[in-house]
């Protein structure tokens, strides 16, 4: 036990406070981002929004939050108990724990994986089983609908998620994000992996399963698909998962394109906090306008347009990488 | 006016020429109505021959445009017709000649028996089983006769004189577990009992209960659907959710006090609902009404028919997945309402028409309202077709989706925008005037694919037309009155009351009583927000109508559905289902 110093000790205490705290707000900005958007679709839709309880709404996800834990928590007695149960909080944790590897300032972040990237891949398949099982335990001839379009859908568009960042890793010659962030130091990843960045961008879409993506859970079409028979806080888990995967999908987008921290005058946080919530604008904003294409098309989109645009865009890296070494 | 009305008459009765020297007059019998075309009783064995002798003549009555029955039991004046308990009434419409025929065939309690059309008229099938269900007649050879409005469970036939109306008149209502565990038996889906498979040779089909509560249902409505992964290999649509009995509360109340019930037909569509009743009644007491009535009814008509195309286009684009339009176009139906409600009083159900005009004049600064709403809506339509219409979103998942053609929507008695979206260019307003609709200036929008784009795009045109007419409404304004100075008229011209005994004593009786019609039968079909609309009264010389039939657009829309979206994926029925227009209470009544 020579090794537990002091120095250590407190060390290991910080790093556990910070892992907390950007955890617990990556959390709460997630929750947050119920109340945020739906004000924004009011201003985008030519109504209020929730505007009632607090200073400009602001109180209302303590509201819904009291009404959503009280909601009786039904689990069907037709459908598959454990994995019921297991569902929500596999979507919930797998994308929580996903927000380990952003680097959020030089100072602040939870983990500094070698692995970085890959590590979002992991948990974004893991995320799968949660709709999967989802789907299947409910017993539900709709959630069982959803949950085939979601597995469908999440794995052809991981499959060039992956390709569309190895242009970033390729550049930098790392998966460590902070290494990615410090090599933008001078210009931006938009600027070389402008198609890298498109196709990353949809696929985040696809995979958080939201508009104009939204095929497993088209309230119009299979009403909700695979969270059609989740209630209380288990479809609340569903529900603020979905959020905290907008803020990942956005914060990765911030760091992986945009040079994270990096931006003159003002500090590594503010500059990080306005790309992120720029591009969960965004994802707001293809809510509002666009309607849903159908899910056969979707599926013929990826495979047939993303998938070859990203295999191209990572040939055309490649070969400049080679050139100019 | 009166060589145009011989004229058009001349037309019409051609047929029974035809008829006549093909099958002779002991096999029919004319009867003299007021429902503006020639009705004709035919002998029950020659029933088929008679009708396909219609569908196949030079220039066919192509299309079966409503179907029914009547029981004859209780009706006093019914001198010179043939013997009869149960009347199955057929009306038929040419297009190209541009008229209408009526056959009736008389049936004696002891055999309610009849030959079934379905392999005549594809859309007799629905309308068939309406009538079993109604009226208990069998009709012999149907594919699947059953009941359709009313429960599978379901005792007696509510349309029958000898059936009550009043639910006082029945033992109380009461449902026990096992009563409950039976109705929900006998709801569900048998696709055996539709000549369904449950299997195929290398895949096993998934039967989806969509509705009676689904989002995109439109209301109570239910399809069963045989899935293949997602594809459509068939349907069964399930109606009667809705069914409030409209027609037999017609027989309870009288010929005014119906109007507000009239209203909740085609619940989008207010006082254009009133419109084809009145006008019913109206040829019924023989009144004609002042051309400033005229004009009010069908600038609010018109209002009307514009909120219901926005509620359309709102939900359309939301079945689609679009969000954001519905609240656009729900804000422009609330200024919609503005005007409504300033000069009815009312916002939905206004049921402002009155035998024989209005229920008020217009009033004062209506000019100021409807200008407001004229000078509001063209951008708000032009930016709804560049936002959404020109979208490739939009394009993509609407464009050579559930297409018919226009013989194929003729086949099942599509009617209204739905069948100008095939490039017919019929419309009732044009093809013949009612309400003084001959003195507008207006044009018929029509489609070229008859998908589901067509049928969005072209009712954002006809909101256009819509505004014309309104805008010529708002610039000729007649003066005069807006009620008909005639002993019928309900309730009588107020400022007439009080002038001497006889005026008071009929302004009494027709407001606490109702006005009496003499025994007759009327018929006014108008272009409705949804297709083709009409009434078909009977009266037995009573302050009740004998026999109200109610032939909605929906109920025609709604069977077809099967025939254009099967072979179609799950989210093609839902833009369907969107671009069809209907709401439930239209369909069930």
């Amino acid at each position: 036990m020579s090794w537990l110093t002091s120095d250590v000790l407190v060390l290991t205490v910080i790093a556990v406070l910070k892992a907390i705290v950007i955890l617990l707000g990556a959390v709460i900005c997630g929750a947050f981002l119920t109340v945020v958007e739906r004000r924004l679709l009011g201003l985008w839709q030519d109504r209020y929004g929730p505007n009632r309880v607090g200073p400009f709404g602001a109180g209302q996800l303590i509201a819904d939050m009291i009404k959503i834990f009280f909601k009786e928590d039904w689990v069907p007695s037709f459908g598959d108990r454990k994995l019921f149960v297991l569902a929500p909080a596999i979507a919930f944790a797998s994308l929580l724990l996903s927000f380990m590897i952003i680097p959020i300032t030089p100072g602040w972040g939870v983990a500094d994986l070698s692995i970085g990237i890959l590590f979002f891949f992991a948990m974004a398949g893991i995320n799968v089983y949660a709709v999967l099982f989802g789907g299947y335990a409910s017993a539900n001839k709709y959630a069982l609908i959803g949950a085939m379009r979601a597995s469908a859908q999440t794995l052809s568009y991981e499959v060039f998620m992956g390709l569309s960042l190895m242009g970033v890793v390729a550049m930098t010659g790392s998966f460590n994000m902070r290494d990615i962030v410090n090599a933008q130091e001078g210009f931006w990843f938009i600027i070389p992996q402008f198609f890298g960045f498109v196709t990353f961008l949809i696929a985040g879409v696809a995979v958080t399963h939201r508009a104009p993506f939204d095929q497993p859970e088209a309230e119009q079409e299979i009403a909700d698909g695979y969270h059609v028979e989740y209630s209380s806080m288990k479809f609340g888990m569903f529900f603020i998962g979905e959020y905290v995967g907008i803020v990942l999908v956005s914060a990765l987008i911030a760091t992986l394109f945009f040079g994270g921290w990096h931006g003159p005058l003002l500090p590594p946080i503010v500059w990080f906090a306005l790309k992120t919530g720029f591009f969960v604008m965004l994802f707001v904003l293809a809510r509002a306008a666009l309607p849903r294409p159908r899910y056969d098309r979707v599926m013929q989109f990826g495979w047939k347009f993303c998938l070859p645009l990203t295999l191209i865009n990572l040939l055309v890296t490649g070969f400049f990488i080679l050139l100019g070494a | 006016m009166t060589t145009e009305t011989s004229r058009s008459t001349d037309i019409a009765h051609a047929i029974v020429d035809e008829l006549m020297d093909r099958f002779g007059s002991e096999v029919l019998t004319q009867q003299p109505t007021l429902t503006d075309m020639p009705v004709l009783w035919v002998a029950r064995e020659r029933l088929v021959e008679v009708m396909q002798f219609v569908q196949q003549v030079d220039k066919p009555y192509a299309l079966l445009y409503d179907l029914h029955g009547v029981d004859e039991r209780l009706r006093m004046h019914r001198r010179g017709l043939p013997p009869a308990d149960f009347t199955v009434f057929y009306q038929l419409m040419s297009l190209e000649r541009n008229v209408e025929l009526m056959i009736k065939v008389a049936l004696h309690e002891d055999d309610l028996r009849i030959p079934t059309l379905c392999n005549v008229y594809l859309n007799a099938n629905w309308y068939e089983r309406e009538t079993f269900d109604m009226f208990g007649i069998d009709f012999v050879g149907h594919p699947h006769l059953s009941r359709l409005l009313m429960p599978p469970t379901w005792n007696g036939h509510p349309l029958r004189k000898d059936y009550p109306a009043r639910a006082t008149e029945f033992d109380p209502y009461t449902l026990t577990m096992e009563g409950q565990d039976r109705e929900q038996a006998a709801l569900r889906f048998d696709p055996e009992s539709w000549g369904m498979k449950r299997q195929s040779r290398d895949t096993d089909y998934m039967f989806l209960n969509l509705g009676p509560n689904h989002p995109s249902a439109h209301g109570a409505f239910r399809i069963a659907l045989q899935l293949d992964g997602e594809e459509v290999v068939d349907c069964v649509p399930d109606i009667g959710y809705h069914h409030r009995g409209a027609e037999k509360m017609a027989e309870r109340q009288s010929w005014h006090s119906y109007i507000p019930y009239t209203d909740r037909i085609d619940y989008t569509g207010g006082v254009m609902n009133n419109l084809p009743y009145v006008l019913a009644v109206e040829k019924l007491a023989g009144i004609t009404v002042p051309e400033r009535a005229e004009t009010i009814r069908v600038m609010m008509a018109e209002m009307f028919r514009i909120n219901s195309h926005l509620l359309f286009l709102g939900t359309f684009l939301q079945d689609l997945g679009a969000m954001s339009p519905v609240f656009y176009t729900f804000s422009d139906r609330q200024r919609a309402y503005h005007v409504i409600e300033a000069i009815t009083g009312f916002r939905m159900h206004p049921a402002w028409f009155r035998i024989g005009g209005t229920a008020h004049d217009l009033p004062r600064g209506w000019e100021q309202l409807v200008r407001d709403f004229l000078d509001w809506m063209p951008p708000r339509l032009d930016e709804y077709e560049r936002a959404m219409m020109d979208n490739s979103l939009v394009r993509e998942r609407t464009r050579h989706i559930a297409t018919h053609t226009t013989a194929e929507a003729l086949t099942w008695g599509i009617t209204g925008p739905n069948l100008r979206a095939t490039g017919l260019k019929y419309d009732r307003r044009k093809a013949r005037p009612y309400s003084g609709y001959e003195r507008f200036d207006f044009d018929i929008p029509v489609g070229t694919n008859g998908d589901v784009f067509d049928r969005g795009m072209l009712r954002i045109e006809e909101m256009r037309q819509s505004l014309r007419i309104i805008e010529q409404c708002l610039k000729h304004m007649p003066d005069g009155d807006y009620k008909a100075d005639h002993p019928l008229t309900t309730p009588p011209p107020r400022e007439k009351m009080l002038q001497h005994i006889e005026t008071l004593i009929t302004h009494f009786l027709q407001v606490s009583w109702g006005p009496v019609l003499k025994p007759n039968e009327s018929f006014q079909m108008i272009e409705a927000t949804k297709g083709l609309n009409s009434y078909y009264l009977t009266s037995d010389g009573n302050t009740m109508s004998y026999r109200t039939r109610i032939r909605t657009p929906s109920f025609a829309h709604l069977q077809q559905i099967p025939a254009v979206i099967n072979g179609g994926f799950v989210p093609d029925l839902i833009a369907h289902l969107g671009s069809i227009d209907f709401v439930m209470a239209d369909v069930d009544r």
